[in-house]
């Protein structure tokens, strides 16, 4: 590391991240082929792209999910390369993602969840630990600035959730944690527009200058209530087009087929 | 990926160091000769000053023993056990037996407050009792002033003998006898102590009463006895705690426990066993073949056990209830945990016999590194448990690919009133789940924790508040290394 870069590190990096030519296996079939995408704090890019363009696969890369290989490339999260780190050092660091299909834990509670997950953060950025009464009062905090209702906290974490509730308890989740990063995969999957109106409004909530949002969909429709400030298409493992909001409109007219047939 | 299973190797292998009770207490012992014979199940007795018609009960089971085959139909894997090669009896010496805790050896009170067990009366919980047995003998009993006060008798068995010799002689052996299986016996001929515990008619026991046994010295067997009797109306709720120090030979743990509950009383028996399970290559560790039943005579009466199971090599366990008096409820809640090369076939039996009788199981059962875990139930409802209900839940969890998990439930329905359910559940801990929790930055270890945990939640409820936190950290601290 050349003394520059290492004190962009030290101070306040330009982006908040960077993914320079990255390329990506799962089962030795590479799926990432190339990708670079650079977020500055404060900003919304959306990445939109068809099925199996490698949405998913980035989120996953990003925030360190096993099976997925890095063959070439590089991801800078604040200034530095994450690649090497853990997954919950990198949640550590401020990354969150907010799940497709946020997973069921049957048999604990969500309360208990986000203590647990707010403390093992809080530890990671030497903060003080919190007791139960203490975590319980900012996560009802959270949800009162969310409107999400408290009959969520005593269930399960996502056990018998409906996909509307999935959704808002990871939004909450993202509010608790209060991320540098968050990747938002398919958020408006399975939504219908009443829910999808109320996660939107949670996710812009949490909007601000030193916090970056990435939000991957599949459908325009996301876009109204998330407006991004720069819209990236993924076709077949790369970003092929960059733009403002705008694009979006565009896909949501033309469809994917120019890119699909682009790319190859 | 060569190294990857080796670094995970090491770690498991780290882990199994990591049984923190595995110190060992350097005290002077009294200990017989090394070996079974009628002179050592004489020697117990005299030692005891136990009565006639009790030692002539020890050599009826002593002369018995041999007769019998070790039962053979557990799914566990072991040498030969070499009785001759084991001491039967070993006490501290610390003199007379203390009459109060000041006079408790200071070495063995350090003991168990390490263990986390202070005996110190105003240390305590409050609201817990507690016998703490030290290898053949307890050593001292908390609170027994306060428990006097309403007629409470809790005592070693040994004390029991000596001050109520015609209640033991009534109970002892009247729900498990002496020939009822080859380990039962061999206790029946040779056991040193354990608790006694009678609780008087109409009677609600103020506190937690609890037993902590320790295994200290070498190559000693503890074969402990415990008695339970809650007299009409009454309830009590009993819980025991089990360490053992880290030795490279396995030791045998062949205890019996007794439950008597008469008209409308209630009985709720937990366990949390953490006996030394071994190294992570499957050297040393406890036998623990223990026999443990309850009887619900009385109408109306209900015996609940509950168990935390994380410890020992080999665990061979099946507490039951006899669901004799009419309207009597039985329940099971089990969490057994084997890691490494630890092996247990646990279960219940059910026995249904008088009319209206009701029975739940609730078994967790979790299996990691190359552990082999069995659920062996029995439900046998009579001709005359008319109106009898069961309902059976066991449910496994696999973490890794190189552990097992059987389950083997036997029903046997003799009236045609009768309702048997049965379901079970076999998982493997899913990487979602560990991912998911991960990325919310909760560490592999302590995702694995959580997830179990909550798994288990159903039977952790079931303990008393004190000790469900203790259980749910040992819960992460027996899978400690499971995932690599």
């Amino acid at each position: 590391m050349t003394g520059k870069s290492a004190k962009k590190s030290q101070g306040k990096a330009k982006y908040m991240l960077e993914i320079k030519n990255l390329h990506a296996t799962v089962d030795g079939k590479e799926i990432l082929r190339g990708v670079d995408l650079s977020i500055a704090p404060g900003e919304v890019h959306a990445i939109m792209g068809p099925n199996g363009s490698g949405k998913s696969t980035l989120a996953y890369v990003m925030t360190g999910r096993e099976g997925y290989q890095v063959t070439e490339g590089e991801i800078l999260f604040k200034g530095r390369d994450i690649l090497a780190m853990s997954p919950e050092v990198r949640a550590g660091e401020g990354l969150f993602l907010a799940f497709q299909y946020p997973v069921e834990i049957p048999g604990v509670p969500n309360t208990t969840f986000l203590k647990e997950a707010l403390n093992a953060v809080r530890q990671y950025r030497g903060e003080p630990l919190l007791d139960a009464m203490q975590s319980l009062r900012l996560v009802r905090q959270k949800m009162k600035e969310l409107g999400v209702t408290e009959e969520l906290l005593k269930r399960a974490v996502n056990t018998g959730f409906s996909g509307g509730e999935k959704k808002r308890n990871e939004v909450l989740q993202m509010a608790v944690l209060e991320p540098a990063l968050a990747v938002l995969d398919e958020t408006d999957s399975g939504l219908d527009i009443d829910a999808l109106k109320t996660v939107a409004d949670g996710v812009n909530a949490l909007r601000g200058p030193d916090r970056s949002m990435l939000v991957i969909t599949h459908y325009q429709r996301l876009l109204d209530y998330i407006v991004p400030d720069h819209v990236h298409v993924l076709a077949q493992g790369r970003v092929v087009r960059s733009g403002g909001k705008e694009l979006a409109l565009e896909l949501e007219r033309d469809g994917y087929a120019a890119f699909t047939g682009a790319a190859a | 990926m060569a190294a990857n299973v080796e670094t995970a190797e090491q770690v498991r292998a780290i882990a199994a160091e990591k049984y923190k009770y595995g110190f060992i207490t350097d005290i002077e012992s009294d200990t017989a000769p090394k070996g079974l014979s009628e002179d050592i199940v004489r020697l117990i007795s005299r030692k005891k000053e136990e009565p006639e018609w009790l030692l002539a009960w020890r050599l009826k089971a002593f002369r018995h023993w041999p007769t019998m085959a070790e039962p053979t139909w557990a799914n566990v894997d072991f040498p030969a056990i070499d009785y001759q090669d084991a001491y039967y009896y070993s006490a501290p010496k610390s003199g007379s037996k203390p009459k109060s805790l000041d006079e408790v050896d200071p070495e063995l009170l350090r003991t168990y407050e390490k263990l986390g067990i202070p005996l110190k009366e105003q240390e305590l919980l409050a609201g817990v009792a507690v016998d703490a047995v030290f290898d053949s003998v307890s050593v001292a009993t908390t609170f027994k002033g306060k428990l006097e006060e309403k007629g409470i008798i809790f005592c070693s068995m040994s004390e029991a003998v000596q001050k109520h010799p015609a209640l033991v002689q009534k109970y002892l052996g009247s729900v498990v006898p002496a020939g009822d299986n080859k380990h039962a016996c061999l206790n029946s001929a040779v056991f040193t102590d354990g608790s006694f515990v009678y609780i008087p008619k109409g009677v609600r026991c103020p506190m937690e009463l609890s037993t902590y046994f320790r295994i200290n010295a070498a190559n000693t067997g503890q074969f402990e006895r415990t008695l339970i009797i809650a007299d009409a109306g009454s309830y009590v709720s009993y819980l025991e705690g089990c360490t053992a120090p880290m030795r490279d030979e396995n030791q045998l743990h062949a205890a019996v426990v007794e439950l008597i509950a008469l008209d409308d009383a209630e009985i709720k028996y937990s366990t949390v066993q953490n006996w030394y399970p071994g190294d992570a290559e499957g050297r040393g560790g406890i036998y623990n073949f223990v026999t443990k039943r309850g009887a619900c005579r009385g109408v109306n009466s209900k015996i609940s056990w509950t168990q935390v199971e994380t410890g020992s090599a080999i665990t061979w366990k099946y507490p039951s209830c006899i669901l004799q008096g009419d309207n009597s409820v039985g329940e099971f809640y089990s969490i057994a945990i084997t890691n490494n090369r630890q092996q247990a076939d646990t279960g219940t039996k059910m026995i249904h016999l008088g009319r209206n009788t009701r029975s739940r199981i609730v078994s967790k059962g979790i299996s990691a590194g190359r552990a082999q875990q069995t659920y062996r139930g029995l439900v046998r409802i009579s001709a005359k448990a008319a109106g009898a209900r069961n309902h059976t839940q066991c449910d496994s969890l696999l973490i890794g690919d190189a552990c097992g998990a059987h389950t083997v439930p036997y029903i046997e329905s003799k009236n045609r009133s009768a309702t048997v359910e049965h379901e079970a559940t076999t998982s493997k801990i899913s990487e979602d789940q560990l991912f998911y929790c991960r990325q919310r930055g909760i560490s592999q270890e302590d995702a694995v924790a959580l997830v179990v945990n909550g798994f288990c939640r159903e039977v952790l409820q079931q303990l008393p508040m004190e000790f469900a936190v203790e259980a749910q950290k040992l819960v992460g601290i027996s899978l400690e290394g499971s995932v690599g």
